[in-house]
């Protein structure tokens, strides 16, 4: 009994042995491959979290997909994905702090965010004094003009979608008359005044464009009784986040309401789903490369993938996972040097181009925005406007920004 | 009413307990999130939903005074310790709320549908609705506090502690029963109106905000002058926002609130000496 106990004890003595030799086996080859950081600079908490945490989870999902694949190719080396993510609370001065340690305690030249205008034009300097290249999710076009240059538009902003959105409106439901409400905060405003430049240059008679609600407002019913009493063919809610959209819609419609609603951002299906429900029918919406009906079967897997690591899907997150992916391919391209010389990658930009991964029909993607910006600094990724139909969203019509 | 309701709780603990509960809004948004699993997602009845919103905050309340509050009120005299530790609590379940419930808005249908078009105005059913049971959840409150006898206990702590223990008030006791009381109505409020406004992680701080301006309207403490805060404060939202376009309502509300704390650094109802 006693030589069994002893023989027992050596065999798992052996086998802690193994196992750790095999762990230090595997820490040496992570040791060994080179590492790509990455950097996720955004808000990450408060009312507006959903925004920098979808950034997280696409950069994160994308990152472990492409570790699985043994790491990503540039010029014949491999290399593995390491995400360091910061929440800057969409406060400009912990996002000035978050681009310091980024790019210069991490040695990072990546970085995917900020979300909003006004922590996005804080780190500029940061980011070009320390050689970096950062994707934010904010609209103000000086951010990607000359002479600035290493920051890249992420999406399809307001002052690109809201004029297509109005005209499709116009020639395919006659819509004449438009009201805008908007948040009081420097993206929304910015955006609504967008909205209404286009809206008179469409020829739409803007009804109203003054009513604005304050940030972390719940009751919008009195907001909201200004605006429907203008008894516009459409509203459009300006910059709206995803936690307010479903709100607005819902008071707009108990308000009686009949027309039509739209916004030029990012809207989550769910969440309309659940706060809105029936009222949120035909609610136009810009969404990204997620809607199930142009999905590529990389694009079915990435969104399992977010599942995993966020828990569940979010629509957002169909304009965000193009990111990483962009950065990945572009560098690719560049070669070893764009790795830590980022004048390296600006030089790709223009010529970059390959086929859209996430779509199932072919279309190329490369970057765009050379007539809004005089260069090309932003993504080309799919104009997707979304209608809201009992729950989900079905792509109305597929636009995209000119060169 | 709705207001009223969280601006009872947030002066109850701070007459009890001289606790200015900065995780008021917080505690509203786990109240809104208890009733959104257990209505919305489970699919039990609305009230056992709303009972449950109030069990589970006043759990909460209670395990943040007896392990908290309690010890930091009898080693210091400094208020500021207090406001440093609900602070801390804020920020506490701020950042849990975000890692239990994640970053999305939440939200349930609504209770009862339909909409009431009265004189031409349109008032929603679930609105009307919230309204009669904040309505009714304030009165007996109020009746709890003017007639039972932990009720008295309440008010006596609340006039003077030191002569209600010499009465033979258990101090700790009845202390955590308002800081329960406090936090379960936060949790009602958080319950009742999810149905209406939904709720997300990140929504706490502005619905602390808002229950402190309201107190500072009616008087710090007083249970009459949180009521008159959140009629205050609800009427000037309302009207504001309806009549005057752009984005200064919230602008007039805080300029007319410091101007009025020059001349009535009390509130309407609140005493010059606390």
């Amino acid at each position: 009994m006693t030589t069994l106990r002893r023989a027992a004890e050596w065999l798992a003595l052996g086998l802690l042995v193994a196992a750790l030799a095999g762990g230090g086996f595997v820490g040496r080859a992570h040791a060994q491959q080179k590492v790509l950081k990455i950097g996720v600079l955004g808000v990450m908490s408060g009312p507006a979290a959903s925004w920098g945490l979808v950034n997280r989870y696409c950069t994160e999902a994308t990152a472990q997909m492409v570790n699985e694949q043994g790491g990503w190719e540039i010029g014949g080396e491999k290399y593995r994905i390491e995400v360091v993510s910061i929440d800057d609370r969409n406060d400009p001065k912990v996002s000035v702090a978050g681009a310091e340690r980024l790019a210069y305690q991490e040695g990072i030249r990546y970085i995917i965010g900020p979300n909003v205008d006004t922590t996005a034009a804080a780190i500029v300097p940061v980011i070009e004094k320390a050689g970096a290249i950062n994707i934010p999710y904010a609209f103000s076009k000086a951010l990607y003009t000359p002479p600035r240059g290493n920051s890249i538009l992420g999406m399809i902003a307001s002052y690109q979608a809201g004029p297509v959105i109005y005209k499709y409106l116009k020639e395919k439901r006659g819509v004449k008359s438009v009201s805008f409400i908007a948040r009081n905060e420097s993206d929304p405003l910015n955006q609504r005044d967008e909205g209404v430049t286009a809206a008179k240059t469409l020829g739409l008679n803007v009804a109203s464009s003054g009513d604005t609600y304050e940030p972390g407002t719940t009751d919008f019913f009195p907001v909201m009784s200004r605006v429907v009493r203008q008894n516009a063919d459409l509203i459009v809610l300006s910059g709206v986040a995803p936690a307010e959209a479903p709100l607005l819609i819902r008071t707009a419609r108990e308000l009686n309401y009949k027309g039509l609603l739209s916004t030029e951002t990012a809207q989550d299906a769910k969440i309309l789903a659940e706060v809105a429900g029936k009222a949120a029918n035909g609610f136009i919406s810009v969404g990204g490369a997620s809607t199930p009906q142009i999905r590529s079967a990389e694009m079915e897997s990435f969104v399992k993938r977010y599942v995993k690591v966020a828990g569940e899907w979010n629509d957002e997150a169909g304009t965000k996972v193009y990111a990483l992916e962009m950065i990945l391919r572009t560098l690719k391209v560049a070669g070893k040097k764009a790795v830590t010389d980022v004048e390296e990658f600006k030089k790709a930009l223009p010529k970059f181009q390959v086929t859209n991964p996430f779509l199932k029909e072919p279309k190329r993607l490369k970057y765009v925005g050379a007539a809004y910006f005089k260069q090309p600094r932003q993504i080309g990724v799919p104009m997707v406007v979304n209608v809201f139909e009992d729950g989900q969203f079905k792509t109305l019509f597929i636009g995209s920004v000119e060169d | 009413m709705n207001y009223a309701l969280i601006a009872l709780g947030i002066t109850l603990i701070f007459a009890i307990m001289g606790v200015l509960n900065f995780a008021h809004g917080q505690m509203y948004v786990l109240g809104g999130f208890v009733t959104y699993y257990v209505y919305g997602v489970f699919g039990l009845n609305y009230f056992v939903a709303l009972a449950a919103s109030a069990v589970t905050v006043a759990c909460v309340g209670l395990v943040f005074e007896r392990f908290l509050f309690r010890r930091v009120l009898r080693i210091t005299t400094r208020e500021e310790s207090t406001m440093l530790l609900a602070a801390g609590t804020a920020l506490l379940l701020d950042s849990l709320g975000l890692a239990l419930f994640g970053e999305k808005q939440r939200g349930v249908a609504p209770v009862v549908a339909g909409v009431y078009e009265i004189f031409g105005a349109f008032v929603p059913a679930s609105r009307a609705l919230i309204f009669v049971l904040a309505g009714g959840l304030v009165g007996a409150l109020l009746l709890f506090i003017q007639y039972t006898r932990p009720g008295r206990a309440l008010r006596a702590i609340a006039q003077d502690k030191e002569t209600a223990a010499l009465q033979g008030v258990d101090i700790d006791r009845y202390s955590a029963l308002g800081f329960a009381l406090g936090a379960a109505l936060a949790g009602l409020a958080g319950g009742l109106l999810v149905t209406v406004f939904a709720v997300n992680a990140g929504a706490g701080t502005p619905i602390s905000i808002k229950a402190f301006i309201m107190i500072m309207i009616g008087g710090a403490g007083v249970v009459s002058g949180a009521i008159l805060g959140a009629f205050v404060l609800g009427f000037s939202e309302a009207l504001g926002y309806f009549f005057i376009p752009g984005s200064t309502t919230y602008l007039m509300i805080l300029v007319g609130l410091i101007v009025f704390l020059i001349f009535r650094p009390q509130g309407i109802m609140g005493k010059p000496w606390g």
